[in-house]
């Protein structure tokens, strides 16, 4: 050969390219910068993380029984004095007797009304002087100044003889400023038009034997007369009946919280199959299924909320979570449905869609593979959205009574029986309402910020 | 649009039955039955109840005597108040229901207008942020809890003015009914605010609201004859699905205010077992919300044309 071969090589270029990159984020990890970047939505994270530890955590840490009574303290607003001041056994009083003095003319009330020694919440003692003409006395007694509407309270005891001036009040008595009123009486029963009013300070007392029996002290011969002990502690208050605030909130919260949570997450997996099936099948059986669904949404859901839960009838002594629980499911997974579904169609219609078919990806394939995940974020959202309303769905149900079942707590029934005494102790009604709001306002937001971080098309408008 | 509104109608119709019909097997799957007292009743009695009642019949032939008693519009005698019709019950007591609710959407409409067009045209201002804090508010407190507010506040309000400007409880005059209906109306004013600011904000950004700037046309006009008019149609589409929110919140409000309502009737025939008052109520509840939903999906159609090619 004369001619040399010709050899094609590669010339080696060096060129300075700018590279415009970044590593390759995955749809969460994207949606996780965006989610931390808004401080509302983290703000709200953080508060739902800290209602499920105070639910959760919550009862380790305060290990109060939610039923126990404590009956020295009842309807106590949170901050109130707790101290007791340590007294000797309840010695039996004789009372005060003086000699009927006659009179005529209609009886008067009582000149003086004295009240002896200490008033303690063992008892209060008083004595009057005696009234001429009088044939008995009534002793009224209010927490409040009976001045000026002459509102007396309630009658608390009738003397029904004119020698005995005093009387001691031992009924159920609170560290409080009592006024006890007395008029005197005649013959026929009927109340003298006058009254006079004393008013007694009363201090906690408890016996040495009472601290030891509730816990307070080790040894009884700690204590002396005079000496003051701190009753037990509940930081929220304690309701009517006397039970830790705090403790039922906890345990309400696992009931609320609960079904809050759980209900939401079984209709959106049942509305995840359903609908998936519906959009993937499409055509006719789409079509009935759909129809379906949308007869189970225009039932009225509180309705037959409260239908379904005279249907699973709940025995005595079960709490009813149950049957609640399977009547939000039966009655929501629609609307999941609905969503699933159209995310799906719409989903089906994509390019990727089309080319996974054409390198051969099986039906069931695509679904798991493509389109639950893509819908995901949606469902997501969705899930954070319904569980506010589940809880206040719970609330309505409790509240109006048809809820969880007494003695079982849930934040909706602890409204309820704070309703009853919402004038005057308020703290009853407040407490539980605030933590209602305060989840479904954190749902709310983390909601929001969800939607705006999985999908920048659904981005509410700010 | 009438062809539209026929087809609405009819699907409505099946809608209600199928509502009738879940209520009567809901019913009918309850533990027990009406009949069962205290009292231990002999059996020729019973039995006697049981024919007057109708329940001797296999359940396929009460299933057909219900239908065909509701398709009459007849529901039946209470089984706690003797002799009285569930009809009756309902003529009476869902008048003031209806008056409650009505005027609470009428509050909630116009408050959600207006509140939402006000914090979009002070978008991010102090007027929004105030606002929208209360929406917030407004959305997360449960309706029991403004009850409860509402009824506390009246006393306040009453006991600083020395005299009863708005009573506490009961039903008659109007001072009865303006604090329920606005406690009623206060989680759907929020609901709607929020919606029409999101809505005004999306019309302001479109462009026929552009050209009509750029055409010249004053402000104000373009707010009320373009912003406006185009961002109030998303509310409407939602005022359907609030009336049902507002029915159900009813129940509490009449509690709580001591209406004479359907609804605190309601909830006392449920906690009765009072049956047929139940199903009675539950049916006709379903009917008129299927047919709210349907009159305002008509009205929307009217409103905005684009709907009818549908």
């Amino acid at each position: 050969m004369a001619e040399g071969t010709l050899s094609w090589e590669r010339v080696q270029v060096e060129r300075e390219v700018e590279t415009v990159s970044r590593p390759s984020l995955s749809y969460w990890q994207d949606a996780w910068i965006r989610l931390k970047a808004n401080r509302r939505a983290l703000f709200s994270l953080f508060l739902v993380i800290a209602l499920l530890a105070f639910t959760v955590l919550g009862p380790f840490v305060w290990t109060v029984d939610p039923a126990a009574q404590d009956l020295d303290q009842i309807s106590v607003p949170p901050g109130a004095d707790r101290t007791a001041t340590v007294a000797d056994d309840y010695a039996p009083w004789r009372g005060v007797t003086a000699t009927p003095i006659e009179g005529d003319g209609g009886p008067v009330a009582p000149a003086t009304v004295t009240v002896d020694g200490h008033p303690t919440t063992h008892s209060v003692r008083l004595y009057w002087d005696p009234v001429p003409g009088a044939g008995g006395y009534r002793v009224y007694r209010n927490i409040l100044d009976p001045e000026p509407d002459g509102a007396l309270g309630l009658p608390i005891a009738e003397i029904l003889s004119p020698a005995n001036v005093s009387f001691e009040d031992r009924l159920d008595l609170k560290a409080l400023t009592y006024f006890y009123s007395v008029v005197a009486l005649d013959d026929g029963g009927q109340e003298s038009p006058s009254y006079t009013t004393v008013t007694a300070d009363v201090t906690r007392v408890i016996t040495a034997a009472e601290a030891v029996e509730k816990g307070l002290v080790e040894d009884a011969s700690d204590l002396s007369p005079g000496d003051t002990v701190k009753m037990a502690f509940h930081p929220l208050g304690t309701d009517y009946l006397g039970r830790d605030m705090l403790a039922r909130l906890m345990h309400g919260a696992r009931v609320s919280l609960f079904i809050g949570i759980v209900a939401p997450f079984f209709f959106v997996i049942i509305g995840i199959l359903y609908g998936s099936a519906a959009g993937f099948m499409g055509g006719r059986p789409d079509q009935v299924l759909m129809r379906f669904a949308d007869f189970v949404v225009a039932l009225p859901f509180l309705l037959f909320m409260i239908l379904l839960r005279i249907l699973f009838n709940v025995e005595s002594g079960d709490s009813g979570i149950g049957p609640m629980l399977v009547a939000m499911v039966l009655l929501s997974w629609p609307a999941a449905a609905r969503l699933v579904r159209g995310q799906i169609l719409q989903i089906r219609e994509e390019g990727y869609i089309g080319a996974s078919r054409l390198l051969g990806a099986k039906t069931n394939y695509l679904i798991l593979r493509h389109m639950i995940p893509n819908t995901m974020g949606v469902i997501l959202v969705t899930l954070t959205f319904a569980v506010p309303s589940a809880i206040f769905t719970e609330a309505f149900l409790s509240f109006i009574g048809m809820g969880v079942a007494p003695p079982t707590p849930s934040w909706g029934s602890m409204c309820n029986e704070g309703l009853k005494t919402m004038l005057t102790t308020p703290h009853e009604l407040i407490a539980p309402a605030a933590f209602i709001s305060i989840t479904v306002l954190a749902f709310n937001l983390l909601g929001d910020g969800l939607r705006d971080a999985l999908d920048a098309r659904m981005r509410a408008t700010e | 649009m009438f062809l539209y509104g026929v087809k609405r109608l009819i699907q409505g119709i099946v809608t209600v039955w199928f509502i009738a019909t879940a209520t009567f097997f809901a019913m009918h799957g309850v533990p027990g039955d009406p009949l069962m007292n205290d009292k231990a009743v002999q059996p020729e009695i019973r039995a006697n109840l049981e024919a007057r009642y109708g329940l001797d019949k296999p359940l396929a032939q009460q299933y057909w005597i219900y239908l065909k008693n509701m398709a009459s519009g007849d529901f039946g005698i209470s089984f706690t108040q003797q002799n009285r019709e569930v009809n009756d019950i309902i003529r009476e007591h869902f008048k003031v229901s209806a008056t409650l609710g009505i005027l609470a959407i009428v509050f909630a409409a116009f408050g959600g207008i207006l509140w939402g067009a006000l914090t979009a045209l002070y978008r991010n201002r102090m007027p929004d942020i105030v606002i929208m804090f209360l929406v917030i508010l407004g959305i997360s407190v449960p309706g029991f809890v403004f009850a409860a507010l509402g009824q506390l506040s009246v006393v306040e309000i009453n006991d600083w003015l020395g005299f009863t400007l708005f009573p506490v409880a009961g039903w008659g005059t109007v001072q009865h009914m303006i604090v329920p209906s606005m406690v009623l109306g206060l989680g759907t004013m929020a609901f709607l605010t929020r919606l029409m600011r999101s809505s005004m904000l999306e019309i302001a950004n479109s462009d026929f609201i552009r050209t009509a700037r750029a055409k010249g046309l004053p402000v104000t006009r373009i707010l009320r004859k373009h912003q406006l008019r185009n961002a109030i149609l998303p509310v409407i589409t939602v005022l359907g699905p609030s009336i049902a929110a507002i029915t159900t919140g009813g129940f509490v409000v009449e509690l709580v205010f001591a209406i004479p309502g359907l609804g605190r009737y309601f909830v006392q025939a449920v906690q009765q077992s009072d049956y047929t008052v139940i199903m009675g109520t539950t049916v006709f509840y379903g009917a008129f919300l299927v047919f709210m939903v349907i009159v305002v999906d008509v009205i929307y159609g009217l409103v905005d044309p684009r709907v009818r090619l549908e």
